[in-house]
């Protein structure tokens, strides 16, 4: 059993930490948990991740690991006495490897153009395609779970995490928005994944509130539309 | 039995070519299927109606998209021979962190040079060599970014070399007079047969990226 010095380098309100820490809780594996401010970028991130200076960073006996699913797979190969985060079949793998991609490089882009969206036109599309992909990761849910809680089966796995990790946002944006992106018309199946997936013991105590993650966004907002300082 | 893996995919693609070189270093015999990507077929759109894109290898009627998972899925399954990814799990990390590197940068990069003209042809070629330099970092002194094998970083990042004709003769610059180790590796990669005949012909890329430029009406 790997046992060993584990940092995580991250911010509690970021996705891409949150599942570094899913995963850590998944494997029962302690770590000290070195904050990253808002806005700013300390010297030990800027050396252990040189290349795109970006959150999370796991640093295990020194070793920097970057990129949050290449974190979670590494979390998966060390600490192989705990429950497996990747299914065991390659297939099945596949599709999770697959759709996390998805998640990653379709879908959620699309929530940023939600909050990038000037107009009600340019909302309203983007809520539309953001309907739309949720509809297919409803339809990827029914195929990967086979009638079970999660995407890995019985228990939470690499898809639940990759995708899951997004929830908290999709909460604030909902209520910000006043609106329903994860509907029980639509999307039944998600939403009882996602109360289910939030209740989890691996996850109920790394989302923060939805009102402290209002909070945040609302100063990244506020930067993003400041206009630039000479 | 061949028909058990079948490979839809495209002679230029660098994508599907990460793939071929992949089941050439296992040694898995497959069917290869042709795609016309103005005139995509049935079989393509129903194996990966997500992104009605190629490579897709289809494992005993079972499709699996996405160049980097299909080669990961190819090591797996195909365990016993020619490891594509290291097995110690840091090593393994590294591997699919530069991998990754090579997909954010590298083909966007690439199509940036092509599809760019005057200063911002400037910039992207900038960028470009840039990205190269720090993946030459990566690779150090090591005989191939998978150490004395090849391996998965290799194959991610190899089949662009065939496009490197064309990133230069379309942005009027050499690539291996900024980067000669990258050179070096790739044409080290190029005496392997698994990637040699993998590859497509850089002067059949470039001919294939000026048609593709005429059609689309693109100078």
């Amino acid at each position: 059993m790997a046992t060993g010095d584990v940092k995580l380098l991250g911010a509690g309100a970021s996705p891409y930490v949150n599942r570094v820490q899913i995963a850590l809780n998944i494997k029962s594996e302690n770590y000290e948990f070195l904050e990253e401010k808002l806005g700013s970028k300390s010297e030990l991130l800027l050396k252990s991740n040189p290349i795109h200076k970006k959150i999370p960073v796991l640093i295990h006996d020194d070793k920097p690991i970057c990129e949050s699913l290449v974190i979670v797979q590494y979390i998966d190969d060390v600490w192989t006495s705990g429950p497996s985060i990747l299914p065991s079949d390659p297939y099945d793998r596949a599709i999770a490897r697959f759709w996390a991609a998805y998640v990653d490089d379709k879908w959620y882009p699309l929530m940023k153009e939600l909050w990038m969206a000037e107009g009600e036109e340019a909302r309203a599309a983007a809520i539309e395609k953001i309907g739309e992909g949720l509809v297919v990761l409803e339809e990827a849910f029914v195929k990967c779970s086979k009638g079970k809680a999660f995407f890995g089966g019985d228990s939470i796995g690499f898809l639940d995490i990759a995708f899951g990790s997004f929830l908290g946002w999709l909460k604030v944006t909902e209520k910000m928005g006043e609106m329903q992106l994860l509907s029980e018309a639509k999307t039944p199946n998600l939403v009882e994944w996602a109360e289910r997936f939030c209740c989890d013991d691996a996850v109920k105590d790394v989302f923060p509130k939805t009102e402290k993650l209002i909070e945040i966004f609302k100063i990244m907002q506020a930067r993003a539309k400041a206009p630039p300082s000479n | 039995m061949a028909h058990e893996v079948v490979l839809s995919d495209t002679r230029m693609s660098m994508f599907g070519m990460r793939v071929r070189i992949a089941l050439a270093e296992k040694g898995i015999e497959y069917e290869y299927k042709e795609e016309d990507l103005a005139n995509k077929s049935p079989l393509l759109l129903k194996m990966n109606p997500v992104y009605k894109k190629i490579p897709v290898l289809i494992h005993n009627g079972k499709p699996i998209c996405e160049s980097l998972i299909i080669v990961q899925y190819i090591d797996e399954v195909w365990k016993d021979k020619v490891p594509l990814l290291p097995s110690d799990p840091y090593q393994r990390s590294q591997a699919r962190f530069w991998a990754d590197y090579v997909d954010k940068k590298i083909y966007d990069g690439g199509n940036r040079i092509l599809l760019t003209k005057g200063e911002e042809q400037e910039a992207a070629k900038k960028d470009f060599i840039e990205c190269l330099k720090v993946l030459e970092g990566a690779l150090g002194d090591k005989t191939y970014f998978g150490g004395d094998k090849l391996g998965f970083v290799d194959i991610a990042l190899i089949p662009f070399y065939s496009w490197f004709y064309a990133y230069e003769t379309c942005g009027n610059f050499s690539i291996e007079a900024e980067c000669p180790k990258l050179i070096s590796w790739a044409k080290r990669c190029m005496e392997k047969e698994s990637v040699s005949k993998s590859l497509a012909h850089p002067h059949k890329v470039n001919d294939y990226i000026l048609q593709l430029k005429k059609k689309y009406g693109v100078e």
